[in-house]
């Protein structure tokens, strides 16, 4: 299983700057294990106490994964994620 | 360090910040990638509707990166409008900068500086702040 993870400027320190990676599993949350196995400390900026961070956004496809079932949301090789920061603020 | 900006894109974002008054106002300008040139203003939609929050669209947001890439340009400029404070990056804004190359400009709607005229950019890196000169081109 091979799924596209594209990385935003602000995590790439943890991929050596790659802007895209290659990760596996069947689950979102499964891929999240697998990208932190490979990228130390990139699961932490994407969870906060096993839950996906409310300011970091993260599409399978297009589609939001909050749409999706959230860290449950399914995904097949050849799926493109992309993991974007919010834009926000006070 | 400094941000160069064409008058008439810092018009339009001030008219923004009060056309959207008393919600916040927010959008990018973007310019083609390294280049650091602010060139092509977009005004986006604060999914919050808030005074005291802004932030965009997770649809839109997803939209805006592939349109830049699709464009090779990049977030040049993030901006938004502080509307009873100073313009200059809050707490939250702080803690949710999330793009370390971009300017992050400030206006401000506040009564003392009617009409809105207070225009400031920053870069906000690892929680660092640092205001940068402004120069109208």
């Amino acid at each position: 299983m091979s799924i596209e993870v594209r990385i935003p400027t602000i995590l790439r320190p943890y991929t050596k700057d790659q802007k895209s990676v290659e990760a596996s599993g069947s689950t979102l949350a499964t891929v999240i294990t697998d990208l932190d196995s490979q990228y130390a400390g990139l699961g932490e900026r994407l969870l906060e106490n096993g839950a996906l961070r409310r300011f970091i956004n993260i599409y399978i496809n297009d589609e939001d994964v909050r749409f999706l079932g959230g860290l449950d949301a399914q995904v097949k090789d050849g799926d493109s994620i992309t993991i974007l920061p919010a834009v926000a603020g006070g | 360090m400094a941000l160069q900006i064409s008058r008439t894109i810092a018009d339009a974002i001030l008219q923004q910040s009060r056309d959207e008054y008393p919600d916040e106002c927010c959008g990018v300008v973007l310019g083609p990638i390294g280049s650091d040139k602010a060139e092509r203003l977009k005004p986006m939609v604060n999914a919050a509707h808030s005074p005291t929050f802004y932030e965009f669209d997770p649809k839109d947001l997803l939209a805006l990166y592939r349109e830049a890439d699709d464009n090779d340009e990049e977030l040049v400029v993030i901006y938004h409008s502080h509307t009873e404070t100073e313009a200059h990056p809050s707490r939250t804004d702080i803690a949710y900068a999330g793009e370390p190359g971009a300017h992050y400009v400030l206006v401000s709607t506040r009564e003392e500086i009617a009409p809105a005229t207070e225009f400031r950019s920053f870069r906000i890196v690892d929680g660092v702040v640092t205001e940068e000169p402004v120069t109208f081109i």
